[in-house]
């Protein structure tokens, strides 16, 4: 089957990220496609390049990361959602005059219309939340 | 866009104390805009967004009612409260300012079984 994940719960601070990956990786072992992952509320922070963890810890964008890699997945980030809480990109950082920016490829700002495409193209969308 | 299809949007959270109420607000509005058939639940503290006289936060919180007004113009009319959350606050529907739809908890699993997807906020 096709499947979407929706995480809104900010890495670390929640089990959202965690039990998402986790589920992320189950269903790849059981045949099905994780075609999309939409990061909306605090899970937007999940797409922060500039996450440094204790190294006795894992690293959850490392691990989403890794999953583009190897599933193709598309990593989507609501762009509203991201940048009111100083998540952006280079493009949007020099668009609002940012010093600076910690999104990048392949995690990708997107509207809330992809949520809503997802939810309509994919056999099954599952949430992650706090 | 694929044919439309029933998605629920459920609203759990009061205004101000969160985003939650607004962000799902605004999934709720951006799928009616793509032409989904969009149905909304208040339910548990949820229902406190309809409360009449609900403003924007002292602390610079933007409202939601402002929101709620543009349900219409979004063609969402099917706005569904739950009667025992509505009754725990002390409300009644006819305090809220909006057009809703009391229903019984008895409803609600065949809300969700029915709707093609479910956002919960």
């Amino acid at each position: 089957m096709r499947y979407g994940l929706v995480v809104m719960g900010g890495p670390y601070s929640h089990q959202a990220s965690h039990s998402a990956l986790r589920f992320a990786h189950a269903l790849v072992d059981r045949g099905h496609r994780l075609e999309t992952v939409f990061f909306y509320h605090d899970g937007v922070y999940n797409a922060s390049r500039l996450a440094a963890p204790p190294q006795d810890e894992p690293h959850l964008g490392d691990a989403w990361l890794r999953l583009a890699e190897s599933q193709g997945t598309a990593l989507l980030v609501c762009v509203a959602a991201a940048l009111r809480r100083g998540m952006t990109d280079e493009r949007e950082a020099r668009r609002h005059g940012k010093p600076a920016y910690n999104v990048e490829p392949p995690f990708e700002l997107t509207g809330l219309g992809q949520l809503v495409e997802a939810s309509l193209t994919h056999d099954r969308l599952v949430t992650f939340s706090p | 866009m694929d044919d439309p299809q029933t998605m629920l949007v459920v609203l759990r959270h009061a205004p101000h104390d969160s985003s939650w109420l607004r962000e799902g607000l605004d999934v709720a509005l951006v799928a009616a805009a793509l032409g989904q058939d969009v149905t909304l639940l208040f339910l548990g503290d949820g229902v406190e967004a309809l409360r009449s006289g609900q403003q924007a936060g002292p602390l610079g919180q933007k409202g939601s009612h402002t929101t709620l007004d543009m349900l219409a113009m979004y063609d969402i009319e099917d706005i569904r409260v739950d009667a025992a959350s509505l009754a725990a606050r002390g409300l009644t529907v006819a305090e809220l300012d909006w057009p809703v739809t009391p229903v019984t908890s008895d409803v609600l699993p065949g809300l969700f079984a029915t709707s093609a997807s479910v956002f919960n906020f």
